[in-house]
């Protein structure tokens, strides 16, 4: 006698892909704050690309008749006390901001990752030395740093992102380097090493990739603190200069002044500061939640 | 030159009005008060023979007292010097000039209760003239002239000096000399004053907490009678020209005696309407644009020219004198001297003409015959906002009409200076001359390639020998002659310094305080010994 | 322990004297000195030979080696010598600043416990309901706006509302009393920049708060606590809190560690006599001596801080004192 054969067969059921913007919608129904976050930094970075199609004037063009001018139909923001848009250049101060941020995030946050990775593989002397210098870098005081920088190799631009790139490294370092660390004790690295895994392979195929959480946390984070620093740096004097347009500069020179006769000089570049850092941090935090895999499994 | 407006006029009119109507006696002045004020600098050292600095004038002038003075009732006039110490006129100098014999007061008193005589004075100025090795005197320069320094009796001061000159007096009146008592040079030495305080000014040091605040009280035994009016002061150190701004229109301060831009003024005008007071007045300082002709091509004058045609001072002088702290068009000397140029010979000068598109072209053409079309060059400027930035700023955008690319190197106050002057690795500089008590014949000798302080690196022989044929001119009009000779040969012919345009100081201040006349200069005036608070305004 | 304390003492030296290499060459790198500021800063004539007089008598002319060896072995003597400035001692001007520093700091930090505690538990608690993402974006507001920016505003809102209200405007005091001396007038001058600087601080402890409340809120024990029935309130307050607070108190340490001397901007501000403002000046001026031995303290602080968090880390955790 046999038994009844209990299977049960199944269709290979496909199931349709969801178009990207449909899976885009989803995402940004459970992450609302980041979502937003990104439609600010989209609309940052067009702006920053298109800045000469998008705004109404050259920025640097002074109009001795119109200074301070309040918001009018001529200009939309106002202008400053050299009679320049502000609209104008707030869009332009937006290329400067990015630049500045992305260039400092992205050169930060992969030096520390190179120097977190290396000092948590090798170990040793090594990693205990590079440990004392990413002590000292980030206990001192970015002023002086900025200071010594501004000083030798001048003000302008790169020399800012220079100046504010410095501290970021040693906190990525040490950030990664933690991370980096967990791993090391894997046992599978230890069973890499005895298959004769050369030690960049090993890096680069198993530390790196899970490092990566933490690097783009990171990256995220920074750029919207070296716009902010871009700002403090303006506001002690030693930031970007006359006349390039950046939020910072435009802040420090109406800030003081201007707050009250001329409130426009400053409450506009001081918005698109607040909003940029805002839109970044928000999308930073949606990229953390969505990477973290604790979080993950709700 | 003071300005006021209708309505501030006439609050003031109407305030002492007021006054007069409560009963008051003939003389307005109440006695009475504490008189708060902001300071922007950090003292450093409480010895004013070694400072430069107003941070130093303005809260420690009012301990000590002086040999002469601007006269507080009268300090716009570059040549009304009162006594202080001494009694009755300001000698004229016997001997053709090469002597000069002061009567001291008597029964003046030091802090500590020592009498002052004129033994006191000759310490202070030996300190002060010929300072033992090692012990610094920031205006040893100025006194060149001098030869010596006698006390022949408790009552009399005598100077003889090499040879006559008209810097002496201007000189002896400098606002940092303040008279110390030789009990203190001879038991302290010559250190003790960086430290410690003991004069024989209208007040009296109380106690200063570093960074925050010094505070001051009455000198019950100040030798102007009557006076000072005030109880007291506290000076303040507010670093940021916002909270200084802000301590005023919040009645933290009442007034500060360095100077606000346009717009501040406008704002505390504003919102608190006939509460303020505004005095304005020229300023003894200009910001210059100086080449540095040991670099090509700023060796060509056609060049140096260009730099300095299209600059629209005329118009400049009308916008940039709303939103920063400049003014007047002048020449070399301090405008609405008697010395200075009117504006016909003004107009004279290249870079002054009245025709800007004129001198715009011109500077092009010159540009083109000295083959350096479209220049391209980078300003070394100072990081500080009013005036440097707006003036750098300003400067760049003028040039670019005239077809030059200008970039501006600006940097913080030391590296700015180290440039400037120890390193000289400039194309061109933002310079600036500034003075306290106004003196022509001795300010002008920034423009001659021998001076210390100029940083041009040029010899001009001819300019050097106009100057000596001027330091040998008694009479006005020769002195004028020269003046206007050495004037177009330095910013016309040679065009060594472009000066852009003269200071403009601007001191708006809470109406209840009374007194306090503005000077040409934030040095002078600033003992405070005449100043009263109307309480009825407070 | 022991050891792990020792080793941990005998690694911040090397870091300590790094920090004392930089500060002293940074320093040297830049162009200009004190005598230039000092004499020349006002814009008047200055006269060269009494320039060179101030570099002899502070020692500006010495060769680099004997300028850092005065620098370091004044640790030896405890003689952090004097202001370049003002000539004054500079334990003396340090002193001064400290306490309103301190002040402030402590005002700040319990202004920012005060918001963030409570906050990061109702966003963990809600997570992921619209009140979440108002806490979030309150929190996150506070990072992004310019610190500067802020007080400038905060004072500018006092006069012109007091204006408005009263009639006559009122703005905080500029100048410093104890609070033993005065504290009304004390208070109200340190309360604005307490809260200005409380409220950005709070951001980050807020969201650690938030995280690590809801990682707990995942462990084991909680979902055990849960199927026993007790309540959620109960479940929060007496296991969840304890264990989320450990890595929010190491952040707001941090924190207060910056706060002391890193409040550069908000002292400008807000016109505080601390040590922000004096540092501030002292870079200003190139006073050598008086921004070495700030940063030094500034770095001391940083490096002490770091060490007891690590020392507390160690005693929790034996595992990581044997790595």
């Amino acid at each position: 006698m046999s038994t009844p054969q209990a299977t049960i067969e199944f269709e290979d059921i496909e199931l349709p892909k969801k178009p990207f913007l449909a899976r885009l919608w989803d995402l940004s129904k459970r992450q609302p704050l980041g979502a937003f976050g990104l439609i600010v930094v989209i609309g940052m970075v067009l702006m920053a690309v298109f800045a000469n199609v998008v705004s109404p004037y050259h920025p640097e063009r002074a109009d001795f008749v119109n200074m301070l001018a309040a918001p009018n139909a001529d200009y939309w923001l106002g202008t400053d006390a050299f009679g320049r848009d502000i609209l104008t250049r707030i869009i332009y101060g937006a290329r400067t901001a990015l630049f500045v941020g992305f260039a400092c995030a992205f050169v930060g946050a992969t030096g520390g990752l190179v120097l977190g990775v290396a000092s948590a593989f090798f170990g040793g002397i090594f990693d205990l030395i590079v440990q004392r210098i990413v002590d000292v870098i980030m206990a001192f005081p970015l002023i002086i740093l900025a200071l010594a920088v501004v000083a030798t190799l001048g003000t302008g631009t790169e020399n800012v992102i220079i100046a504010i790139t410095i501290p970021f490294i040693p906190q990525c370092a040490r950030v990664v380097r933690s991370n980096a660390l967990a791993i090391r004790e894997i046992p599978y690295v230890d069973a890499a090493r005895a298959l004769g895994f050369s030690d960049t392979r090993i890096i680069l195929r198993h530390m790196v990739p899970n490092v990566m959480a933490p690097y783009l946390i990171m990256l995220t984070a920074f750029v919207g603190q070296a716009i902010l620093l871009e700002a403090s740096l303006s506001y002690l004097g030693m930031g970007v200069q006359e006349p390039t347009p950046a939020w910072g500069l435009m802040l420090q020179g109406g800030a003081e002044e201007f707050a009250e006769s001329a409130p426009w000089v400053p409450i506009f570049p001081g918005l698109a500061i607040t909003l940029a850092v805002f839109g970044f941090n928000l999308f930073g935090d949606a990229v953390r939640d969505l990477l973290d895999p604790k979080l993950r499994n709700r | 030159m003071r300005r006021f407006s209708p309505k501030l006029a006439a609050a003031a009119v109407l305030g002492c009005a007021v006054g007069l109507g409560v009963g008051g006696p003939a003389s307005a002045q109440e006695r009475g008060g504490i008189l708060n004020f902001v300071v922007a600098g950090k003292i450093p050292s409480y010895d004013g023979h070694q400072e430069t600095t107003f941070a130093v004038i303005h809260p420690l002038a009012p301990l000590y007292s002086l040999l002469i003075r601007v006269n507080p009732e009268n300090p716009q006039s570059p040549t009304d010097f009162v006594c202080d110490l001494c009694e009755g006129d300001v000698p004229k100098g016997e001997k053709g000039g090469t002597e000069f014999t002061f009567k001291i007061r008597q029964g003046v008193k030091f802090a500590d209760g020592t009498p002052l005589t004129s033994a006191d004075i000759k310490a202070t100025y030996d300190k002060i003239i010929f300072p033992p090795e090692g012990v610094p005197s920031a205006r040893k320069a100025f006194f060149r002239m001098v030869e010596s320094v006698e006390a022949p009796d408790p009552t009399t001061v005598v100077f003889k000096l090499k040879f006559p000159s008209g810097a002496f007096m201007p000189a002896v009146a400098n606002p940092y000399n303040w008279i110390y008592s030789k009990k203190d040079l001879d038991t302290h030495g010559y250190e003790w004053h960086k430290k410690n305080i003991n004069g024989s000014g209208p007040f009296i040091f109380v106690q200063e907490q570093p960074g925050s605040f010094l505070e001051a009280k009455r000198n019950p035994n100040y030798h102007h009678p009557g006076q000072p009016y005030l109880d007291g002061y506290k000076a303040i150190q507010a670093p940021k020209m916002a909270v200084r701004l802000q301590a005023i229109r919040g009645d933290r301060a009442a007034i500060e005696f360095r100077g606000f831009p346009p717009k501040a003024r406008d704002d505390l005008v504003a919102a608190l309407g006939d509460k303020i007071t505004v005095q304005e007045s020229d300023w003894n300082c200009a910001l210059f644009a100086t080449p540095n002709q040991k670099r090509e091509p700023f060796n060509d004058p056609r060049i140096r020219q260009a730099l300095t045609l299209p600059l629209d001072r005329w118009g400049g002088s009308k916008y940039l004198s709303e939103i920063a702290i400049v003014k007047t068009v002048g020449g070399i000397v301090f405008p609405n001297h008697p010395l200075a140029a009117s504006k016909q010979e003004l107009q004279q000068i290249a870079g002054y003409w009245p025709d800007l598109k004129k001198s715009q072209a011109r500077a092009k053409a010159l540009l083109e015959q000295a083959g350096h079309p479209g220049l391209k060059f980078e300003l070394n400027n100072r990081g500080v906002d009013q005036p440097y930035k707006v003036v750098g700023t300003w400067l760049i955008d003028q040039w670019a009409r005239a077809g030059m690319n200008v970039t501006q190197r600006v940097q913080p106050t030391p590296p700015f200076y180290a440039t400037l002057r120890k390193k000289k690795d400039f194309d061109v500089s933002l310079d600036f001359n500034c003075q306290s008590v106004v003196n022509p014949i001795a300010d002008i000798t920034k423009f001659l390639g021998s001076a210390g302080n100029n940083y041009g690196s040029y010899e001009d022989q001819v300019l050097e020998d106009t100057y000596d044929q001027l330091l040998r001119t008694g009479d006005e009009a020769g002195q004028r002659k020269l003046i206007r000779q050495f004037e177009k040969r330095a910013l016309d012919e040679m065009a060594h310094m472009a000066i852009t345009l003269w200071w403009y100081k601007i001191n708006p201040h809470r109406s209840y305080v009374k007194g306090w006349k503005i000077a040409p200069s934030h040095y002078l005036n600033q003992q405070l010994d005449n100043i009263w608070l109307d309480k009825s305004l407070m | 322990m022991y050891k792990y304390i020792l080793k941990r003492l005998l690694l911040a030296i090397p870091t300590l004297f790094g920090a004392a290499v930089l500060v002293f060459l940074l320093l040297r790198m830049v162009p200009g000195d004190v005598c230039e500021v000092r004499l020349a800063g006002s814009g008047l004539y200055a006269d060269p030979a009494e320039i060179e007089l101030c570099r002899e008598q502070l020692g500006l002319n010495e060769p680099m080696l004997a300028q850092f060896w005065a620098f370091i072995s004044g640790y030896f003597t405890w003689d952090l010598g004097n202001s370049m400035w003002t000539g004054k001692p500079i334990t003396y001007e340090i002193g001064l600043r400290f306490q309103l520093s301190l002040q402030v700091a402590i005002m700040a930090t319990l202004v920012a416990i005060a918001i963030a505690i409570p906050l990061g538990i109702i966003s963990a608690v809600k997570q992921d309901t619209w009140i979440d993402y108002v806490v979030r974006a309150f929190s996150i507001a506070g990072i992004a706006i310019p610190s500067f920016w802020l007080g400038i505003m905060i004072i500018l809102g006092l006069l012109i509302s007091t204006q408005y209200f009263f009639g006559d405007p009122w703005m905080p005091p500029i100048d410093y009393v104890s609070p033993f001396e005065d504290p009304w007038r004390n208070m109200s001058q340190l309360i604005w920049p307490a809260v200005a600087t409380g409220y950005r601080y709070s951001a980050v402890a807020t969201r650690m708060t938030r995280s690590a409340l809801l990682e707990v809120l995942r462990e084991d024990y909680v979902r055990t606590a849960r199927s026993k029935g007790l309540m959620e309130r109960v479940i929060i307050n007496r296991h969840a809190l304890k264990n989320a607070l450990l890595p929010v108190v190491t952040i707001i340490a941090i924190e207060f560690a910056f706060l002391i001397g890193g409040l550069v901007v908000t002292e400008q501000v807000f016109n505080l006599n601390g040590l922000g403002k004096l540092f501030v000046e002292a870079v200003d001026a190139q006073d050598f001596n008086l921004t070495q031995q700030l940063v030094m303290l500034v770095v001391l602080i940083f490096v002490l801080t770091n060490l007891v968090v690590d020392i507390f880390y160690a005693w929790l955790d034996p595992r990581i004192r044997y790595s």
